[in-house]
């Protein structure tokens, strides 16, 4: 008998059907593909929201540093070797207002003098409040804003009344601006008669009772040096204006005064964030990886568990590497689910907790579009061994009774 | 005619110390449309047969042609390539994929020979009315009784009509009454053209088909055709 041939042509397995077979799974088995999916989706989740939210955090910054202005200078008498007094001379706010590209100038007299509640606490326990002599355009130099109540006007700065800075407020129990409502300065009453919103670029004020010159003059009988002074200069002569400060505040010892620029301080407050950031985005990365050892190990007990589907699959025609892409497109397709899902999650996160903190909602695309592809190389990292595995299986071994 | 299936003096050892003979020197040639059952006790190489026959393991030595290709020194893909358009498989645990309806499963004998879905879907229809199945297409598996399942099974193995449909204990798994309708499915099919193979330990149901062919220690004790193995050779 002479067999007679009939050419075999090559098993085939389409790209479609590959993808329907991986995908036909996971409705058999969704409460483990719930489960195994959900690892990359706490990793993912938690990238895109840290980046999410730092970005989100970071826009807000940017804009209240641009609200406040960049071009707001202190200056400050510093800790030279032949300072210690802590004032300027008076007549330094004059000099310093002479300085051209200088728009404002305004400064704040430091009153060494206990702020309290009323006359029951105790003398020392005065929370860190500074009493504080300013004049009337402090307010308009630095950009600030009354929470309550009213700033000082030409005739509450002559007599016993208080502006207290946002903290100050909060440690003296001041709530709201009522009439009749009254704290101790240096032993004397005074009215309070506004609240501050914070100073973002001048923190000290926040911690400050704040009374009119005249009144302090009066009631203290205090000298009027200035303790620090707050200048807006003209944006573009910022750097120019800063060098010529110490000279012009003090001629004679320029290396003791302190000229900063507090949006810096902002600024460098933002790099600080970063690194919080950073740590965080490190935990995301740990838990991808927690998340496709968790997917491996899903793929290596459905290997296992589907011996007789692969033999049945390699006696149906399909060859090794038909095995191994639908084992690989399993993974692929779980961790696209739970990048997707993670990506969702993490931007629902961003927005839900930005809108809370009255943040502009940034949503980096780069996160996102990163952290799904993140999400698919885990995928594959996480599918190739069980896939292999189940390739090198053989066909009788497969097909042999569980 | 023609040999849709055709051993010569195949051997096939297992590697151990010392290793294990399963099959030693079997020739033996199933023609087109004949439906022969391979009958043994268990360890007779009966179940090496199978794989041997249905390319799923390599002869040691000798020859395998499937429908006149020598198969024995094929690669695994060509191997894959014979299964999937030469051989039909049908085994006594059916496996057939429990999320799949029974047109879909079916249709899995058409997968890996690159038809798109809906062609593979149409003939696995046919194929399930060809088994008496027309009234379950859209079931699954878990709502077929046993006998149901198998003939599912055997529509799967019909479905891109392979030159030979090997069926391993095929009524393994049934009540006697499924037992006799799967044999009777099996003689219909036969007698409309399917080339077929059941391999079973059962001698009753061995004596139900037109061949026999008897193994016991890795050769054919005796072939009910009456052809001795010397006379295949060239």
């Amino acid at each position: 008998m002479s067999p007679v041939k009939r050419a075999v042509s090559p098993s085939k397995f389409r790209l479609g059907d590959v993808l329907s077979v991986a995908g036909s799974g996971f409705r058999t088995r969704k409460m483990r593909t719930a489960l195994s999916a959900l690892g990359i989706t706490i990793g993912i989740a938690a990238l895109v929201s840290i980046l999410g939210l730092s970005e989100s955090s970071r826009a807000e910054l940017k804009a209240q540093i641009a609200a406040l202005g960049t071009n707001l200078l202190t200056l400050e008498p510093g800790g030279g070797f032949g300072g210690g007094d802590g004032v300027l001379p008076a007549e330094t706010v004059g000099k310093v207002a002479r300085i051209g590209p200088v728009e404002q100038v305004a400064d704040a007299i430091s009153l060494d003098l206990a702020v309290l509640r009323n006359d029951f606490v105790n003398e020392n326990e005065t929370g860190g409040i500074a009493a504080l002599a300013v004049d009337l355009d402090l307010l308009d130099t630095l950009n600030g804003n009354i929470a309550a109540g009213r700033w000082h006007d030409q005739a509450s700065a002559a007599v016993p009344t208080v502006v207290l800075g946002a903290v100050s407020a909060e440690r003296l129990g001041v709530e709201q601006v009522s009439q009749g409502m009254q704290i101790l300065i240096g032993g004397s009453w005074f009215s309070v008669i506004g609240v501050l919103e914070p100073f973002p670029l001048a923190p000290d004020l926040d911690r400050s009772a704040i009374v009119g010159k005249p009144i302090a003059a009066t009631e203290f009988d205090n000298e009027l040096n200035p303790s620090v002074l707050y200048i807006r200069t003209a944006p573009d002569q910022l750097d120019q204006v800063r060098s010529v400060l110490p000279s012009t505040a003090d001629p004679e010892s320029p290396e003791e005064v302190d000229v900063s620029r507090p949006s810096e301080l902002l600024t460098a407050e933002e790099e600080i964030e970063d690194t919080t950031a950073r740590l965080f985005l490190g935990l995301g990365v740990v838990s991808l990886l927690v998340g496709g050892i968790g997917i491996a190990n899903v793929m290596v007990i459905a290997v296992i568990e589907r011996r007789n589907e692969i033999g049945l699959r390699r006696a149906l025609g399909a060859t090794r590497s038909h095995v191994m892409r639908q084992f690989l497109a399993e993974s692929l397709l779980l961790s696209a689910l739970g990048g997707l899902c993670g990506v969702g999650l993490g931007a629902a996160v961003t927005a839900v907790y930005a809108s809370s903190q009255g943040w502009q909602i940034v949503l980096p695309p780069a996160a996102m579009v990163g952290g799904f592809f993140a999400a698919l190389a885990i995928g594959v990292g996480a599918g190739l061994y069980p896939a292999m595995r189940a390739a090198r299986l053989a066909p009788t071994e497969a097909l042999r009774a569980a | 005619m023609t040999a849709a299936l055709e051993l010569r003096n195949v051997v096939k050892q297992y590697p151990g110390n010392p290793p294990v003979t399963a099959l030693s020197g079997v020739s033996l040639a199933i023609s087109e449309g004949e439906l022969a059952a391979i009958v043994g006790p268990s360890g007779s190489g009966k179940s090496t047969m199978l794989h041997v026959m249905g390319t799923l393991d390599r002869p040691t030595s000798g020859e395998v042609y499937v429908d006149g290709n020598e198969v024995s020194g094929f690669t695994d893909r060509r191997l894959s390539a014979v299964r999937s358009r030469l051989i039909g498989f049908v085994f006594q645990q059916f496996f057939l994929i429990d999320g799949l309806t029974a047109v879909d499963n079916v249709g899995n004998g058409l997968l890996y020979s690159g038809i798109a879905k809906r062609e593979r879907q149409l003939r696995a229809a046919e194929a399930l009315l060809r088994v008496g199945l027309g009234h379950r297409l859209l079931h699954l598996p878990n709502q077929l009784s046993g006998g149901e399942r198998q003939r599912v099974a055997i529509a799967r193995a019909l479905v891109h009509r392979p030159a030979i449909v090997l069926a391993d204990e095929p009524t393994g798994n049934l009540d006697s009454r499924s037992s006799h309708a799967i044999l009777e499915l099996l003689r219909g099919l036969n007698s409309d053209g399917t080339t077929m193979v059941v391999i079973t330990h059962d001698r009753e149901l061995a004596n139900a088909l037109p061949r026999q062919i008897a193994f016991r220690d890795g050769v054919i004790e005796h072939d009910s055709a009456g052809r001795s193995a010397s006379a295949l050779l060239p």
